[in-house]
């Protein structure tokens, strides 16, 4: 089990145990974080789990393939650090991760 | 509502999944119970004829919410059950076993099950290598026959056919599709769109024939097994496995036997409410009004599911959250990943914007200057955008539609 805070655009925070290997998005919709709609299921094509990654975590994270890179491209209020929180597993380099959700989830 | 009031939900897919733990958000504040007839825990079906048939994601990894997420959300689950009848003038949910079970509201999210083919009748259907995909035990009993060097028959050209052909050519198989109308895809896209898919699905060592009606099956009198498809033109198809993906057929007997009103669907407005103000419905089953495009609709779509469930529940417990989203699809085959938005219904032009023969391009439905619906081929970001023009039906001017060199963002009003 590793640590995961998401902080909703309200600021609320919710710390998390995650499993390793289950994405951040399932974890956040196993634990019912508002916010994390995950439409399609995970593969990729809905853009409906946006989050920010703190900064601190950026580099430690495997980066974007181009498929996810595509979807935030167009998707609402993208940054720098956006990911799709679908296609970020928990891993031991992830463990303590601390996400933020757009304002577009709320 | 009351602390003892109970919510019931019919129907354990993605629309009563997302239904019965949003009803619990959304602060209802009694019971509610989660009636599916499949054992598994509620599960993504897109993968089924993806990721899961293909063996590379375990059935762990299908299930929508974990088992903890209903225990959080006090949501009882009640699987592998069946409902028989449901009684509106006693409230009351009566189960085949002999239980019954009493609501305060209730839910339909009954969903839909594979269109039986006609020439199956023959007996087709109890043959062990003759199967529809629509469910996990579905995938599970084909998978025991989806072996390198089988010989495949697809009836059906959808995108459930499609799909099933990309990943078994991948697995080895040897692939036939048949459809019946001239061309695949042909009640979802344009002509050009399903060309396309046609000439790549050959590519891959598919033999994809169109314009070929199924009409009998020859069964081995020992085995019971399929071993040969008929056609209609007189072909005669050697098979070791069958899959037929003709469609769906809504399943709403259950409420136009409650007396629901009942029309190709369980009738529903924006609220997700039925005819019985006690008694909402999401998903498949369904049948609405849109707004955008003025018509009744009834959607076989994974999104719509989730955002019809996400107004019913919120009606359920007093709220008012107006469903009317521009329903999207998506179907990933080989390295194309096909995303749509609206319904095309009624487009007088077709306009394409990209390359086709570099597989990266978006077709546009037009209906004078309005984009009724968009067909997206690894275009991701011209999807997101696409959506927007879509549902807020914002004109464009054809010429410079067309032209990749101007971005298509560019093409939004300015904010």
């Amino acid at each position: 089990m590793y640590k995961l805070t998401i902080i909703e655009f309200s600021g609320k925070e919710h710390r998390l145990e995650a499993e390793d290997g289950k994405s951040v998005m399932q974890t956040a919709v196993d634990a019912m974080v508002p916010g994390i709609m995950a439409d399609c299921g995970g593969s990729c094509s809905c853009a409906t789990c946006h989050c920010y990654v703190d900064e601190a975590w950026i580099a430690r994270l495997q980066p974007a393939e181009s498929a996810e890179r595509d979807m935030l491209e167009c998707a609402l209020d993208p940054q720098d650090n956006s990911r799709l929180s679908c296609q970020l597993r928990m891993t031991p380099q992830s463990d303590g991760l601390v996400v933020r959700l757009p304002k577009s989830q709320v | 509502m009351r602390r003892d009031d109970v919510f019931v939900v019919i129907g354990a897919g993605h629309a009563g999944a997302e239904l019965a733990v949003q009803a619990r958000e959304q602060g209802w504040p009694g019971r509610i119970v989660l009636v599916g007839n499949e054992q598994a825990l509620p599960y993504h079906r897109p993968p089924l004829s993806k990721a899961y048939l293909a063996g590379s994601a375990s059935l762990e990894t299908l299930a929508l919410k974990a088992r903890s997420t209903y225990d959080k959300a006090a949501v009882d689950l009640l699987l592998g059950r069946q409902v028989s009848r449901v009684d509106r003038a006693a409230a009351r949910v009566d189960f085949e076993d002999g239980a019954s079970l009493h609501y305060a509201r209730l839910a339909f999210a009954t969903g839909g099950r594979a269109r039986p083919l006609p020439a199956a009748a023959s007996g087709a259907e109890s043959a062990s290598n003759f199967h529809y995909l629509r469910s996990l035990g579905d995938v599970d009993r084909i998978r025991t026959r989806f072996v390198p060097g089988a010989r495949l028959s697809i009836v059906g050209g959808g995108y459930v056919g499609l799909e099933v052909a990309a990943i078994a050519v991948q697995h080895g198989l040897k692939v036939v599709v048949l459809e019946a109308a001239s061309r695949v895809l042909a009640r979802v896209t344009a002509p050009r769109l399903s060309s396309f898919y046609e000439q790549v699905h050959r590519a891959a060592g598919v033999d994809l024939r169109t314009g070929v009606q199924v009409d009998g099956f020859q069964l081995d009198r020992e085995s019971g097994l399929v071993t040969q498809v008929h056609c209609s033109d007189g072909e005669r198809v050697d098979t070791d496995l069958v899959i037929a993906g003709i469609g769906l057929l809504p399943n709403t007997e259950l409420a136009a036997r409650a007396g629901l009103a009942v029309d190709d669907g369980i009738l529903v407005d924006a609220g997700s409410r039925t005819s019985d103000p006690a008694i909402v419905a999401a998903g498949d089953c369904t049948r609405f009004h849109s707004a955008l495009y003025g018509r009744s609709i009834r959607l076989e779509s994974v999104p719509n599911a989730l955002e019809q469930s996400r107004s019913a529940a919120a009606t359920v417990c007093g709220k008012e959250r107006i469903h009317d989203s521009a329903p999207w699809f998506w179907s990933d085959q080989y390295d194309l990943k096909l995303k749509m938005v609206g319904l095309s219904h009624g487009y007088d032009q077709l306009l394409l914007r990209g390359s086709v023969e570099e597989r990266s391009f978006s077709a546009f439905y037009l209906k004078g200057h309005r984009i009724l619906a968009v067909d997206t081929v690894n275009r991701a970001p011209e999807f997101m955008l696409a959506k927007r023009f879509v549902a807020e039906r914002i004109p464009v001017d054809p010429e410079r539609l067309v032209d990749d060199a101007v971005p298509l963002k560019s093409l939004l009003p300015a904010a």
